[in-house]
């Protein structure tokens, strides 16, 4: 199973998640350099979290201009699996991969905490995970916004993948995650790769992740 | 050559926390007659160009495609020779 991980200027969770996905998963992990293409097509395609281009102008704003996005944007036009964490979430909106975009938690608060997620059934990649997950979030900008005909057209493609049980930071529809309608791409704020070792105290990450990794 | 001023806004159906504290700030010294304030920014370009009309083509072509998220942003954009 191959994977690759992209790097931007500022990612900070880019050795975690490729850790994660060689140690559990057994995966062959390969780092892009966001000045750098690709054309291969590897199992899935990581967006990191961290703060890439040092979040100036716009979480994401900058990335989405990289060598590195546009191989993303056409591997992911081919159906190839993207996985956007966190600030890799603000790249996929900003690149237009996904629809909507982050703002500012509404308590203006950056938030470090362990949330439940709650898997939405109707969406294809959240079929089969097990009741509530606790992730860990640590973002400034995660309040998902559309406007309310993208919003609807996400509830009734079934594109919300996750929801806060107890909304953090004023997201609309309490949306942690979605996916684009084709499925192959999916966003989320929480860390999954932060929950999959027992040293951490929680394991519910490794759901997620063998989700996406599963043919 | 010209210079492009741009001032980038939250839309107006889009909640803006940093605009609704520094308003409660100012409710609780007593400035109750400021009755809404959003919070934005300020970009500056100076931009070398043959025509007034090619400088606005570029500038605004730059606000929507690099300075403005468009879901979620509003811009008002002017542009003088300097």
């Amino acid at each position: 199973m191959k994977v690759r991980v992209v790097t931007f200027p500022g990612s900070n969770c880019d050795k975690d998640v490729g850790t994660v996905l060689a140690s559990e998963f057994g995966a062959s992990v390969d780092y892009t350099w966001y000045k750098d293409s690709f054309t291969d097509l590897p199992d899935l395609v990581v967006l990191p979290g961290g703060f890439s281009f040092g979040d100036y102008l716009r979480c994401g704003a900058m990335a989405k201009f990289s060598n590195a996005m546009e191989s993303v944007v056409s591997y992911a036009k081919k159906g190839g699996k993207v996985l956007g964490v966190c600030n890799g979430f603000q790249i996929l909106t900003e690149s237009g991969l996904l629809p909507g975009a982050l703002l500012h938690n509404r308590t203006l608060k950056y938030i470090c905490k362990d949330v439940d997620l709650i898997p939405v059934a109707e969406n294809k990649i959240a079929k089969g995970l097990q009741g509530n997950l606790s992730i860990p979030i640590a973002h400034g900008e995660g309040a998902y916004f559309a406007d309310s005909d993208t919003l609807e057209r996400l509830e009734k493609n079934g594109q919300v993948v996750f929801r806060y049980k107890e909304n953090p930071n004023g997201s609309l529809h309490d949306i942690a995650g979605i996916c684009n309608e084709a499925g192959n791409v999916l966003g989320m704020m929480p860390h999954p790769e932060r929950a999959v070792n027992p040293y951490t105290g929680k394991m519910d990450g490794k759901q997620i992740l063998e989700a996406l990794l599963k043919k | 050559m010209f210079v492009a001023k741009i001032n980038v806004t939250l839309k107006e159906s889009v909640l803006d926390p940093q605009g609704q504290t520094v308003l409660r700030t100012l409710h609780d010294q007593g400035k109750n007659s400021v009755t809404d304030l959003r919070v934005g920014k300020y970009i500056e370009m100076k931009i070398d160009a043959n025509s007034q009309s090619d400088a606005e083509s570029l500038a605004k072509e730059i606000c929507e495609s690099v300075l403005v998220n468009q879901v979620i942003e509003t811009y008002r954009l002017v542009v003088e020779k300097v």
